[in-house]
């Protein structure tokens, strides 16, 4: 990718100057309508409840409070669900980056017996919508007795192919040369042995990849923990309880605002500082 | 003779080598397979189970009705109103989608243009951010109060606040477009993928054969991408049928069913009380009948693509 790059910057014919200005206006343009919903979100949290409609489209606020932040954070639980966003999150990923590197490794490397089977049942699960599978899963979760668990949520939002990062940890392992199984073999190492010491170390932009995007996925999950938390409030993640919370304080919009801007910041910080990895897993996945 | 009995000699420490190989595969898939067969293999077939009791889900009480909940999906209104609304949300999503987020591609696959990386993050961020919590904020957004209306009036495009959300004739155009606000930058950067795998010198040559910008687009730079872009089509269209998160928190299907989709229309059925006592078994026929077709349908897209990959 470089390598193109550079070439693309001597030999690509230099646009000519209106043409530029134009393009970088519509982006500039476009851009700023494509962040404000977030920006505006993040100011109107900080606006006193009592001057958000009077100044509700300023983007810079008459006079600034935590207050909306205190309010949602101990009142309206936001302390409690950002924390179950928290563990379910890092759970949730820490299982499945085990369990698809794991696979990703065998899949990509060994040709055993159901190995085409096995990508065949795994690829065709793009196409099943979750709405299909929501009554049993919720009827399996219940019949674990995990229903409005924070345990729950982690095991049936770990669940699925991951078929992504199946493609990702397999198209990668292929490319590792034999020779470094070899010299493991040579040196006394068994399958897990090797897997452990030599493989997992090497696959480690893989693995960042796959924490980065399944972290964004499942702090964002709504559909399965929203029917899954229906009984308990106090297992609901931000993005559930951001929900219910609208459906009681409707015009509560500044509160509403603390609590999407708790939910949204974490996330878009954490993308911004990761976001090469995040953006090579998604182009990975169309070219897998 | 020898030949043989080295054969011999090997090939059970082979086999037996080979067994084991075969055994710790197993056992290295044995994970991600359990994951997916109880959350999803599993759970798909025991939709089609559910789908032929009575059933409220409330209770252990299951009585077998065969095909009655499918009889009585076929009559009701409120069903195929959803049914239908799935596939008007995904012909107006997926073109408006693929055709903005190439646009935007294009652009900026352009190493000279500064400020590159600001315009890519910018355009990408809604994808990044909760769905839910979009869902929401976008309601005051769009409400009569926001700053759609205020700036569709400076602009003097209307001349009345519409309450784009509430009201039944432009709810479903607002959730089109909240959608690909927000799922744009997806298929922006599946879009870069492709345009940087586009050689250099063969957008050098047709410039140098005097073709105008929009002129290498189509007659060079398309072809080159048509196999990606036949990716991208499915995704897009396989995605905009799964939609929940912003349809819920939008509108919850309304006004008047506007906006219901099968994901909204089965919560609803299967999870609220909002229509009378939930029912598990009618909600999983919907829910089988849609899911039947979804795969279908990526099945066929995906033939098509085979097709015409071999045609040319």
């Amino acid at each position: 990718m470089e390598a193109t790059q550079t070439r693309k910057i001597k030999k690509n014919p230099r646009l000519p100057r209106p043409g530029r200005i134009v393009i970088n206006a519509v982006l500039l343009v476009c851009s700023l309508i494509w962040i404000y919903p977030i920006v505006w979100t993040i100011i109107s949290s900080f606006k006193p409840q009592a001057d958000f409609f009077k100044e509700q489209l300023t983007l810079l606020p008459g006079s600034v409070t935590l207050e909306n932040y205190a309010r949602v954070w101990s009142k309206a639980n936001f302390a409690v669900y950002f924390l179950n966003s928290v563990i379910v999150t890092v759970f949730s990923v820490l299982l499945v980056l085990i369990m698809t590197n794991m696979a990703g490794y065998v899949l990509g490397r060994y040709k055993f017996v159901g190995r085409g089977l096995l990508m065949a049942i795994f690829l065709s699960s793009i196409c099943i919508p979750l709405v299909s599978t929501l009554i049993p899963v919720y009827q399996i979760v219940k019949g674990m007795g995990l229903l409005g668990t924070r345990l729950g949520l982690i095991l049936s939002g770990a669940g699925g192919a991951h078929v992504v990062f199946l493609l990702l940890f397999s198209s990668y392992y292929s490319t590792v040369p034999n020779e470094l199984e070899e010299a493991a073999k040579i040196d006394g190492c068994g399958f897990m042995r090797t897997f452990v010491s030599v493989m997992v170390p090497l696959s480690s932009p893989i693995s960042t990849t796959v924490i980065i995007m399944e972290s964004l996925w499942t702090w964002n999950a709504f559909q399965l923990p929203l029917i899954l938390t229906l009984n308990n409030p106090t297992a609901r993640t931000l993005a559930v309880g951001l929900y219910a919370f609208k459906g009681e304080n409707t015009v509560d919009w500044t509160g509403i605002c603390a609590g999407g801007a708790i939910a949204m910041v974490p996330i878009i910080v954490v993308f911004i500082a990761f976001q090469k990895f995040f953006i090579n897993g998604m182009a990975g996945a169309v070219k897998g | 003779m020898s030949q043989h009995a080295i054969k011999a000699v090997r090939s059970p420490i082979q086999r037996r080598n080979r067994i084991k190989l075969n055994l710790w595969c197993w056992a290295f898939v044995s994970l991600t397979l359990i994951f997916y067969l109880l959350f999803q293999g599993y759970p798909i077939l025991c939709s089609i189970y559910y789908s032929l009791f009575n059933w409220s889900g409330m209770t252990s009480n299951m009585a077998y009705v065969g095909l009655e909940n499918y009889r009585s999906l076929l009559n009701d209104s409120v069903f195929w109103g959803a049914f239908k609304n799935s596939f008007r949300y995904m012909i107006m999503v997926v073109p408006l989608e693929v055709v903005i987020s190439l646009f935007f591609a294009y652009l900026l696959n352009d190493e000279k243009l500064k400020l590159r990386t600001a315009y890519r993050v910018s355009l990408f961020v809604p994808v990044v951010v909760t769905a839910s919590i979009v869902g929401i904020v976008m309601v005051f957004i769009w409400s009569s109060n926001g700053i759609i209306n205020y700036a569709m009036k400076s602009m003097n495009l209307i001349d009345k606040n519409i309450n784009w959300l509430g009201n039944a004739k432009y709810a479903m155009q607002t959730v089109v477009y909240v959608s690909v606000w927000k799922d744009m930058g997806t298929y922006m950067i599946y879009w870069l993928a492709a345009l940087q795998s586009v050689p250099t010198d063969v957008i050098e040559a047709a410039s140098v054969d005097g073709a105008t910008r929009s002129r290498t687009f189509f007659s060079v730079v398309v072809p080159i991408i048509a196999p990606t872009a036949g990716i991208i089509l499915i995704l897009c269209t396989i995605n905009s049928l799964k939609a929940f998160d912003l349809i819920q928190t939008l509108t919850g299907g309304g006004p008047f069913y506007a906006t219901d989709v099968i994901a909204t229309f089965v919560y609803r059925t299967a999870f609220t009380s909002d229509m009378g006592l939930p029912r598990f078994g009618y909600a999983s026929a919907a829910a089988t009948m849609f899911g039947i077709v979804v795969i279908i349908i990526g099945a066929v897209l995906n033939a098509l693509k085979g097709k015409l990959q071999d045609l040319q």
